[in-house]
């Protein structure tokens, strides 16, 4: 059992918590997850680490609650105790050699995991210029961080309600463009985004690192669920990534097989909801 | 005077229309009358060939004395001496091949059902256990990674000795293959639970969510003062052929199909890990797992179950009795088939298997003939699943996370004949070492390794 140090949620939907877990603590690095399972009904659902303290022995899970797993992992409390944890797993992000300039990209509650990148790369004293997405500016998570994680803070909202208007797309293109000289990108979010940004980067020929995020069951190599195509070749996310080059990702067989339980997905929430969808 | 019928005393089965939609135990068992109507036909031979047949050397021809007398708990004694985990042997030991297939009186007649004595007096003991008499503790710490049946059988085997065991398992439950692979219809998993928990009554520590490799390396095992480490890791990296299609939805290894439903429960509405609803379903392979996934799939509501195997009935690997449960329940075996592409519809989703004829030929090295390609032969076969179960190999991280430990070409761990690796002090045994096999040949390296370990522990104690 893993005890919850503290839980704090960081929009309606977004929740944070800091699991005391000494071993992962002690080994964990930016872009590496754990397998977390609440309850002893729960699946096996991945979290990228978004953050670790290793003098305290805690490490940080940043979550949005999308479906019936992280509905009763959300609904656990400070306090309570986390059925399993396991981890680090995956290969932790490696950079190219003497990188001076990165973007690093967030979508949504995928800045939770872009935020330990900077945060690295930042003192590693790498200038970061940080990209982070959100519909509006009501589900803004983790400024203050990631403005001391970064060399420079770019926040977009999809409506214009706050900070850059437009996607983080449209402002990679736009430092691009105005010759920001970029070693790497590295682009951690929603599919459909992460595919968007590698369209945006291809041209210009920069390296793009994107973690990906297929449907996992054990996370340590054994049954081949989180298979993805990279460069025609067949990888595990599990344990080759989740970390790979954008460039070469199959993104669209990725997006179909994420799909797979996209009808019991529904049925588990109405469950737990009492009929009731949480859209 | 020994009973001399023939035929094995009958053991009773859920019927086949009835068991193929629930994954309650096939086999039922034998009765305390029928177990001892079976013992009375061992000839209580000399020179015992049973015993030479069986990979952790069950006292076989005593303890079935001991049944025939009606004396069970000397029958569990003598059986715990030297088997740490009897009620799963005697369930998914491939008797035919080791201790039945040694047997007497096999050579007219069906040999003496050990199995399913074993399986009767761990059955008949369990929860009348005897109370477990701690040994003196020795004072020396041995590390097992892995909680499959090498590791639970070494850790048992330490245990006994005085030795402080832990055991690393990466899943959240111990027991390897036997949690996860083995179907409940097969081996039912409070069963192996229980078993577990006579282990850590011996005192076995075991600690879940530990994947050695990532959260602790093999020497940093050493270093938190452990003497020696057993590597019983499996071999569970599934393979996939490498054919067009394998990303569409609806394919799966065994592994991830078994795990979602022996592990995960997916077939219990009260869990929340899903599983595809199928109809028509093709499992490839010919192995247990093959059987375990084709008949796994017809109890989650399949309405057509194929096993696409590339060579013949009489080479198919699987134990003979869950071939013949899987026919009887009604999964239809294609051999001499091979799948060359695997097709899919405008969403992704499987919807054909394009399965090409094959032949046998000559004999190879292994003497086993191989199948040759019919050409001209291919045909659509229509499924909307694809379980593949043609193998696994060692999972590679372990041995990449630990200096000094070498493997063959098909990244099997390299011991000598006591088990002992490239690396001092660490031992390994079971799939990890042979690649995939069976669950009692991993239990008798367990067996091994844990002598060597004990002598090896007591060798360099001597020496300082």
């Amino acid at each position: 059992m893993f005890k919850i140090i503290r839980r704090k949620k960081l929009n309606d939907s977004v929740v944070l918590m800091d699991i005391d877990a000494p071993f992962i603590a002690k080994k964990a690095d930016a872009g590496q997850f754990v397998i977390v399972r609440a309850d002893e009904f729960s699946e096996r659902i991945p979290l990228t680490i978004a953050d670790f303290d290793r003098d305290k022995g805690t490490v940080t899970i940043i979550f949005q609650t999308i479906g019936g797993s992280t509905m009763t992992l959300a609904a656990l409390n400070e306090g309570d105790a986390i059925r399993d944890v396991v981890g680090p797993l995956g290969v932790a992000t490696e950079y190219e050699p003497n990188v001076k300039k990165v973007a690093v990209i967030g979508g949504g509650v995928g800045c939770a995991i872009a935020y330990p990148q900077a945060k690295k790369l930042n003192n590693m004293g790498v200038d970061v210029q940080l990209i982070a997405g959100f519909r509006n500016k009501d589900i803004i998570i983790l400024e203050d961080e990631m403005r001391s994680a970064s060399t420079e803070l770019h926040i977009c909202t999809d409506d214009g309600s706050y900070g850059y208007h437009g996607f983080v797309t449209d402002k990679l293109k736009e430092l691009i463009d105005a010759g920001a000289n970029f070693d790497e990108v590295i682009a951690i979010g929603p599919v459909p985004m992460m595919k968007f940004v590698c369209k945006v980067t291809e041209p210009y020929n920069i390296k793009t690192i994107v973690s990906l995020n297929p449907i996992m069951i054990d996370g340590t190599g054994m049954c081949g669920g989180c298979r993805v195509r990279v460069g025609g070749e067949i990888k595990y996310a599990c344990v080759d990534g989740p970390d790979f080059d954008g460039h070469k990702v199959d993104f669209n067989e990725l997006v179909r097989r994420n799909s797979t339980y996209s009808e019991s997905e529904k049925q588990h929430v109405c469950r737990l909801m009492g009929g009731a969808t949480n859209g | 005077m020994a009973d001399m019928r023939l035929d094995k005393v009958p053991i009773a089965e859920q019927e086949p229309e009835v068991r193929a939609k629930n994954f309650k135990e096939v086999t039922l068992g034998y009765s305390l009358e029928k177990a001892v109507r079976e013992a009375m036909r061992c000839l209580n031979c000399k020179n015992k060939p049973c015993m030479s047949g069986c990979p952790v050397g069950v006292r076989i021809p005593e303890f079935i004395a001991k049944v025939a007398e009606g004396d069970m708990e000397a029958a569990y004694e003598i059986i715990k001496t030297t088997n740490s985990l009897p009620a799963v042997c005697g369930r998914v030991c491939p008797q035919e091949n080791q201790c039945e297939g040694k047997c007497v009186r096999g050579i007219k007649g069906e040999p003496v059902g050990i199995g399913r004595l074993e399986r009767f007096v761990a059955d008949y003991m369990r929860g009348k256990e005897p109370e477990v008499v701690l040994p003196e503790p020795n004072g020396h710490k041995v590390a097992i990674i892995g909680a499959g049946p090498s590791g639970l059988t070494a850790a048992g085997d330490l245990a006994k000795l005085g030795y402080e065991v832990t055991v690393f398992e990466a899943f959240h439950t111990a027991g390897g293959v036997l949690m996860y692979g083995i179907p409940e219809f097969r081996l039912p998993k409070t069963i192996v639970q229980h078993e577990i928990d006579n282990l850590t009554k011996m005192g076995v520590k075991i600690m879940t969510n530990m994947v050695i490799g990532k959260v602790l390396s093999v020497d940093e095992l050493f270093e938190m003062g452990y003497e020696a480490v057993f590597v019983g890791s499996g071999a569970g990296l599934p393979r996939f052929m490498g054919i067009d299609g394998e990303g569409l939805i609806g394919v799966y290894s065994a592994n991830e199909y078994l795990t979602r439903i022996n592990l995960m429960k997916a077939y219990k509405k009260e869990y929340a890990t899903p599983i595809m609803k199928s109809q028509k379903v093709a499992v490839v392979g010919g192995g247990n797992v093959a059987m375990d996934a084709a008949r796994s799939a017809l109890r989650i509501g399949a309405k057509k179950v194929y096993v696409v195997y590339r060579r013949s009935l009489d080479e198919l690997p699987a134990r003979k009795e869950e071939v013949h449960h899987a026919m009887e329940e009604g999964v239809e075996f294609l051999t001499l088939n091979n799948p060359v592409e695997l097709l899919g519809d405008d969403n992704g989703r499987v919807r054909a298997m394009v399965c090409r004829k094959m032949e046998l030929g000559e004999p190879d090295e292994s003497g086993r003939r191989s199948p040759v390609a019919v050409e001209g032969s291919d045909y659509e076969l229509d499924v909307d699943t694809i379980i593949m179960a043609i193998g696994t190999s060692p999972n590679p991280l372990i041995r990449n996370t630990t200096p000094g430990l070498d493997v063959n070409k098909r990244g099997c761990l390299i011991v000598d004949d006591t088990e002992a690796t490239t690396k001092k002090g660490v031992y390994a045994g079971g799939d990890a070492v042979t690649g995939a096999a069976t669950v009692i040949l991993a239990m008798g390296a367990g067996k091994k390794a844990a002598a060597a370990i004990d002598a090896y522990i007591k060798n360099i104690s001597e020496e300082e």
